[in-house]
């Protein structure tokens, strides 16, 4: 497979003095998907949230790099104009911006010089709307202002399927999602995985029924204990994580 | 002050230019009476209306300064080194090639001609003390629409303003609708006939170029029965190290089942004192709109009003507040329910940044004989850092129980959570807190004309940049 687009390097990341990550590695190439799973609170999230560079985390020690450059030296913005995309687990709500200003504004804003036309980009829009099973009335709304959890769900996956990442961190992105839904957010992540690394941060198997992955990664208090193939996640399914603490 | 202090001072602001004064006639600083029957003289008005403003500057003197609002700022105002009367121009132009070439730059600058041809019904266009360009599109004139400066109509209709004049605003109610009283000059004059609606809107700018300048314009609109119009003005001054005052009036009268919004973006230069005071008279079933967004200005006090005289008449007024380093926007509204099943909404949107103040200051009165009204009263105030500041003073007088009032009121600061989810669709901190900004008016945004909208959500994204830090 080769092409990397994320690097991490003994990670140690901490909230307000309380380390949280504790010496984590990972790679994650083109064309992979990689699944971390673990009980809540095993710093999962904060893994997702550190790459993409939320001011609240410090990096105590460690390096992670995004297609060969040193996070340290990217912003926020810049990390997404570069091709990271991050799925919230809870996105936040911008009441007064309408869904459509929003993403066409990201669009041209990440995808800079190669964002479409007016015309392509409504065409592109269109397309990916209906593929996710989402009305077009969506796009005069608040962006996540009153959104159920599956709606919020669908318009982050909506802004992966645009913003065309080559790195994308997908934060429980299948909790409190119907049947339909799963089935719809994992078709959204399977057609973006060939050209593009994966990051699935999950502690439900169910997902992983619908998105195939190449690695399993068990995450407990802040480190990977165990890395496998997709057939961890079943056994995981079935031990639950007990087996794996020391 | 140097220039570049002057500019530290006032900010970044696009309209600060200022181009060559070319008075005509420039009276000399200061008032008296003697100025307020000069100007009167200047202009050859009806005795009645020389013994208006003479009667209105002796309120003036007599009244003392407001004792609420930002006092410290308002003492500062030294009415001496006022300028009161300024005419850049020998006549009101209705061909824009005749207006004199210095001011047409200004508001070529200012793309007004542009949108004119565009988009509006009318436009006139004061530049300092007089109106010095005026169109109406001709089907509107048919119909016995009249839209004109102020002074022109006088001159034309001095029966109407006559009868109308001063009857919503009188000179005593306060001390800078007395001074406004005494040296008005320009605005604008617009009767609505009866049934007629004026589809495009129609647009006054008011643009102060001269140092010390005092700009007093003077505003009536009558809607008669059954009939609507849209007026939306906009104002800008140059950026100058010295103050210089703006203290309007404006009168609406809508007649039963009439209405009338007006619209206004107020966007002077950190230096402007903005003290107006706007009221509006509903009577059965007429509707009174205020959406008034300020922007600019060093100390804005202005509080539009309506009074709900008929039954069933309807008060809406949508403002918001942008306040900035060294400003203050002591703004709200105020509605009195004086009829039965009068209804009102009062919408209050303010931005504090930098240190800038802005405060809510709002009266909600319904009398006794007002039975079945109902109002709702929301104000949402929005932070940017904890050096600014943002207060409300909401008043109510609630004359009987059958009343149906509602009051929210919140104050909320950006949340981190929120620039990091934008940031991370590949917006920076400033492109990401401009779009916050934005979505935070868009109620009020939402019902500008578009063009109006457009440039406004362009104003706050540039007042972002250079804001983080």
């Amino acid at each position: 497979m080769g092409d990397e687009v994320l690097s991490i390097n003994d990670l140690h990341v901490s909230v307000e003095g309380n380390e949280i990550i504790k010496g984590i590695s990972l790679t994650i190439s083109v064309g992979e998907i990689h699944a971390i799973m673990g009980r809540n609170g095993a710093g999962k999230s904060t893994l997702a949230n550190v790459v993409m560079g939320h001011p609240s985390y410090e990096i105590t020690s460690g390096t992670i790099s995004f297609r060969g450059t040193p996070l340290e030296e990217m912003e926020v913005f810049e990390r997404a104009r570069a091709g990271m995309f991050l799925s919230f687990q809870y996105p936040s709500s911008i009441p007064g911006v309408q869904v459509g200003t929003f993403l066409r504004k990201s669009v041209s804003a990440v995808r800079g010089e190669n964002a479409p036309s007016a015309r392509d980009f409504r065409k592109e829009l269109k397309g990916h709307m209906e593929s996710l099973d989402m009305d077009r009335s969506f796009l005069s709304r608040y962006v996540n202002d009153g959104f159920s959890g599956g709606e919020k769900k669908r318009l982050e996956i909506l802004q992966m399927l645009l913003l065309n990442p080559c790195l994308a961190l997908l934060d429980e992105t299948d909790s409190g999602l119907d049947i339909d839904a799963l089935r719809v957010v994992a078709d959204g992540i399977n057609s973006i995985a060939p050209e593009a690394g994966c990051l699935l941060i999950t502690h439900y198997q169910r997902l992983l029924e619908h998105v195939k992955p190449d690695f399993v990664h068990v995450m407990i208090d802040g480190k990977i204990v165990k890395t496998g193939g997709a057939e961890l996640a079943g056994d995981l399914e079935a031990k639950g994580y007990d087996w794996l603490e020391a | 002050m140097s220039g570049d202090s002057a500019r530290d001072a006032v900010g970044d602001y696009r309209y600060g230019f200022h181009d060559p004064e070319n008075a005509t006639i420039r009276f000399d600083k200061g008032l008296s009476e003697q100025v307020v029957r000069d100007i009167s003289e200047l202009k050859n008005e009806p005795q009645w209306m020389t013994d208006i403003r003479v009667k209105a500057y002796r309120r003036f003197m007599e009244m003392p300064m407001p004792s609420w609002g930002n006092c410290d700022m308002l003492n500062q105002i030294d009415f001496e080194a006022v300028t009161y009367f300024l005419r850049s121009s020998e006549g009101t132009e209705k061909n824009w090639d005749e207006v004199p070439e210095d001011i047409k730059n200004t508001f070529d600058r200012l793309g007004i001609p542009e949108a004119e041809q565009k988009w509006l019904g009318g436009v006139t266009a004061q530049y300092e003390s007089e109106a010095v360009y005026h169109s109406i599109r001709e089907d509107l004139e048919e119909q016995g629409v009249l839209f004109l400066d102020m002074d022109s109509g006088l001159k034309e209709y001095p029966d109407i303003v006559k009868k109308y004049f001063g009857t919503v605003v009188p000179a005593s109610d306060n001390k800078f609708s007395a001074l406004n009283t005494a040296v008005w000059s320009g605005g604008s004059f617009i009767y609505i006939p009866k049934g007629v609606h004026v589809e495009m809107p129609v647009q006054a700018y008011f643009r102060i170029n001269a140092k010390n300048m005092g700009q007093f314009e003077r505003t009536l609109i009558i809607a008669d029965e059954g009939s609507s119009i849209h007026y939306v003005e906009g104002c800008t001054a140059p950026t100058y190290s010295t103050e210089s005052l703006h203290s309007a009036v404006v009168e609406l009268i809508a007649m039963d089942g009439a209405k009338i919004r007006y619209s206004t973006v107020q966007n002077w230069s950190a230096n402007v004192y903005n003290l107006v005071t706007k009221r509006g008279i509903a009577h059965s079933n007429a509707t009174i709109e205020w959406v008034d967004g300020n922007i600019g200005s060093k100390l804005t006090m202005k509080y539009p009003a309506v009074i709900l005289k008929g039954e069933g008449a309807h008060a809406e007024v949508i403002s918001v507040a942008y306040a900035g380093k060294g400003q203050h926007q002591d703004a709200g509204a105020k509605v009195h329910h004086l009829a039965p099943n009068t209804t009102s909404n009062i919408l209050s949107k303010s931005i504090s940044k930098n240190g800038g103040r802005s405060s809510y200051r709002g009266m909600l009165q319904v009398t006794p004989k007002a039975h079945g009204c109902r109002s709702k009263v929301v104000c949402d105030a929005l932070m940017l850092d904890a050096d600014s500041q943002s207060d409300t003073y909401p008043t109510m007088e609630v004359g009987n129980s059958s009343a149906d009032l509602e009051h929210e009121a919140s104050v909320s600061k950006v949340s981190n959570d929120q620039l990091f989810y934008l940031m991370s669709r590949g917006h920076s901190e400033e492109e990401a807190m401009g779009m916050i900004v934005n979505g935070f008016f868009e109620p009020f945004t939402r019902e500008l004309p578009m063009e109006y909208a457009v440039e406004l959500n362009r104003l706050l994204e540039l007042e972002m940049e250079g804001a983080i830090g």
